[in-house]
């Protein structure tokens, strides 16, 4: 099977669907001849042309809104947001218009539109620029909120997204584009909603998201060498709908859970996990469930304290520790 | 900094609390733990202590004055501190002291605290502790603040069926269909607590000639009561069954007997209780009553001195009553009337002798004991009582 990176996985995903349906095409800011900021599209211009990879100009809004405007009259557009602190400006589109359409229209006109663009914290990139917003759109009923963690999961949920009918919010991890893995050659796809679990474990589950699936693991491994605990993995891969049966079923097998996420604290995406989980498995539960979060501030731009504001593996090993009461 | 000393709920029951005497006047220095004052709560007379130090500014609540839990009464601080901002003048107002307290209804019942507190177990614990019949309260918790998890039911053994007389204290049954039928039903008959009550009349010579013989010693005095206490307590340990509590879901019968018994106090009665009654000697339980029923009508007794009965008796025998029906504080699932021992014409051997007599009464909780269970218990309470040298079988 071909070792590919994630913006490769994600270039074949849109190449294929392009192919597949000509109703698909992409626009956003230097998607065509710059092939990118992040280089997803790359040679998506030269073979497709610019009626369907367009170039537009710094207007999140109004490329946003034509989106939305192409999408109920029956085209499939994936507009990409160079990255998703720039989608704020189109928030609007998204929220008011994209998300809720279909539902004011009595449910005449679908809204078949995919927004994609890296999102989460970087590398010194300072606040404005560094961030995981994903808890904002999965907040709002009319959408669906993607973001997958692998280059596999990334081609077959982008795929899906594209091919599914209602306005969808892709969250690519900015962090994840050149990282490396499995992608089968040929069709396949990834049903929105189902989660996935990436690594096996009896002792407690850690639920993660996009790039925190790699600290995840990476605790994890961790974990098993140094405090002979089995962490199980758990990838949510889509935020809404929510895959509850996979998180309850393992929380039934490990009766412990930490929620990773690099968002901020209060209203996260954990935060709904926990709620799920201390209702549907309250009495598996062998411990309060922990939350590993990005800190409750703006993201700093000195290397010290933004590596002290991320959440990495150590942190998600000390909250192992606690909830399998193996502190001190 | 200022210290505010609030009126403390000194009793499970308490709502409010009159100063009954202040033992340090403003301006007296006070160091943590120094006694402040005497508290008439509703059961008692307990003592409330410093919670910081420094001089006693102010006293808020004069000798005599009654004000709710939680009310400041009195001022700690720093000899020169400002103490105005420790007064919470939005809290009601103390109540005046010189009105004589109304003669209301007797005090309510004393309602037994469990003994122990509350256990802290993790919501799995909890199911595989109810799956596996495993008793919470006697597995100790490895978690934090002693909360029992999972890893701390893999060593603890299920609760023994028999238990009787075994190494723990008492064992949670659940309640079977009959009884909570009979609960059920009763309970709509008569109350809450559907009472029923059994009367046996007992022969006391062999009592009295065993009393008559132990005070002749002159190593103290030993009354009709405590024998009873004592014939009551062992008679318990063989009936488990009346040494109960009902607890709404399930019923739970004591291995132990802490028996209560209720003293006639000023205004109503409180019940002190004679712990482990089935290991004390009569010397114990004589010299253990009288100490009880002495702090009992001075009002001395702590909390846990007259909590956590499993049974209880009320004898009204010295004031010349010989029978009587007595309400049965619940938990508890009976409580045995004792009437006068009074000398009476008896058929016996076909000719009318007379012999001392006593008749007893007891209020049994039909949830928990059915008309036979009670009579057995009786039953053995008479034997034993007419034969006395049975409490050392």
């Amino acid at each position: 099977m071909p070792t590919i990176t994630y913006r490769d996985a994600l270039n074949q995903a849109l190449r294929e669907e392009m192919h597949r349906d000509p109703a698909v095409f992409l626009m956003g800011e230097e998607v065509g001849v710059y092939q990118g900021a992040y280089k997803v599209s790359r040679g998506l211009l030269e073979e497709f042309g610019p009626m369907r990879v367009v170039d537009t100009p710094i207007a999140e809004l109004g490329f946003a809104g034509i989106g939305v405007g192409a999408a109920m009259v029956g085209m499939r557009p994936v507009i990409e947001f160079m990255t998703w602190n720039f989608a704020l400006l189109a928030i609007d589109q998204v929220v008011n218009s994209a998300a809720k359409i279909l539902y004011m229209s009595g449910g005449q006109i679908p809204v078949p539109i995919v927004f994609r663009g890296p999102g989460g914290p970087a590398l010194q990139l300072g606040a404005q620029h560094s961030q995981a917003l994903e808890s904002w759109f999965a907040h709002v009923p009319g959408l669906k909120v993607v973001a997958p963690a692998t280059p596999y999961d990334a081609k077959g949920l982008l795929k899906s997204a594209i091919r599914d009918g209602n306005p969808i919010v892709f969250l690519e991890g900015e962090m994840l584009y050149n990282t490396k893995g499995e992608v089968p050659e040929g069709e396949y796809t990834i049903p929105l909603g189902s989660a996935d679990v990436k690594r096996e474990g009896a002792d407690l589950t850690l639920v993660c998201h996009s790039k925190s699936v790699a600290v995840a693991l990476k605790a994890a491994e961790q974990l098993q060498h140094e405090h002979d605990l089995a962490a199980e993995v758990v990838d949510l891969r889509t935020l809404r709908p929510l895959d509850v049966a996979t998180l309850v079923a393992s929380v039934r097998k490990t009766n412990r859970c930490v929620v990773v996420e690099e968002g901020w604290p209060l209203g996260g995406v954990g935060a709904q996990v926990v709620d799920e989980l201390q209702r549907e498995a309250f009495d598996d539960l062998d411990a309060p469930i922990l939350r590993v979060t990005g800190a409750d501030v703006p993201m700093p731009y000195n290397k010290h304290l933004e590596r002290a504001a991320k959440p990495g593996p150590d942190r998600v090993i000390e909250a192992a520790k606690r909830v399998a009461y193996r502190e001190g | 900094m200022a210290t505010r000393v609030v009126m403390e709920a000194l009793s499970p029951t308490m709502e409010e609390g009159r100063i009954a005497r202040w033992l340090k006047k403003e301006g007296d220095a006070v160091t943590t733990g120094d006694i402040l004052a005497e508290v008439e709560t509703d059961k008692a007379i307990m003592e409330l202590q410093a919670r910081g130090e420094g001089v006693l500014r102010k006293i808020v609540v004069p000798e005599g004055g009654t004000t709710p839990v939680g009310n400041v009464v009195a001022v700690i601080a720093g000899a020169d501190e400002d103490v105005s901002s420790a007064f919470d003048t939005t809290a009601p107002a103390a109540k005046a002291p010189a009105a004589p307290r109304p003669a209301g209804p007797p005090a309510a019942p004393v309602v037994p605290v469990v003994p122990v507190g509350r256990v802290r177990a993790s919501p799995l614990a909890r199911r595989l502790a109810s799956e596996k019949g495993l008793d919470l309260q006697v597995i100790h918790g490895s978690g934090p603040g002693g909360r029992i998890v999972k890893r701390d039911l893999a060593t603890a053994a299920p609760v023994s069926p028999a238990g009787l007389g075994g190494g723990e204290g008492w064992e949670d049954v659940p309640l079977t269909q009959i009884r909570k039928t009979i609960a059920r039903r009763l309970g709509q008959s008569l109350g809450p607590v559907p009472h029923f009550f059994l009367t046996a009349e007992i022969d006391m010579e062999r009592c009295a000639e065993a009393r008559e013989a132990l005070n002749a010693l002159g190593e103290g005095r030993v009354s009709f009561n405590d024998i009873v206490i004592k014939v009551v307590a062992m008679a318990l340990l063989q009936h488990r069954e009346c040494n109960a509590w009902w607890q709404d879901d399930h019923i739970r019968y004591f291995n132990e007997v802490h028996l209560g018994m209720a003293v006639a106090v000023d205004d109503g009665l409180i019940t002190p209780v004679i712990r482990q009654a089935h290991r004390k000697s009569l010397r114990q339980i004589a010299e253990e009553a009288v100490a009880l029923a002495d702090r009992a009508r001075t009002r001395r007794l702590t909390p846990d001195e007259y909590t956590g009965a499993t049974f209880s008796i009320s004898n009204l025998g010295m004031l010349g009553i010989d029978e009587f029906t007595a309400v049965i504080n619940p938990p508890e699932a009976a409580i045995l009337a004792i009437g006068a021992v009074t000398p009476k014409p008896v058929a016996a051997d076909g000719a009318v002798t007379v012999r001392r007599r006593m008749r007893v009464t007891m209020s049994c909780d039909h949830r928990v004991i059915d008309g036979a269970t009670g009579a057995r218990f009786l039953q053995t309470v008479k034997r034993m009582l007419e034969n006395p040298l049975a409490i050392l079988w």
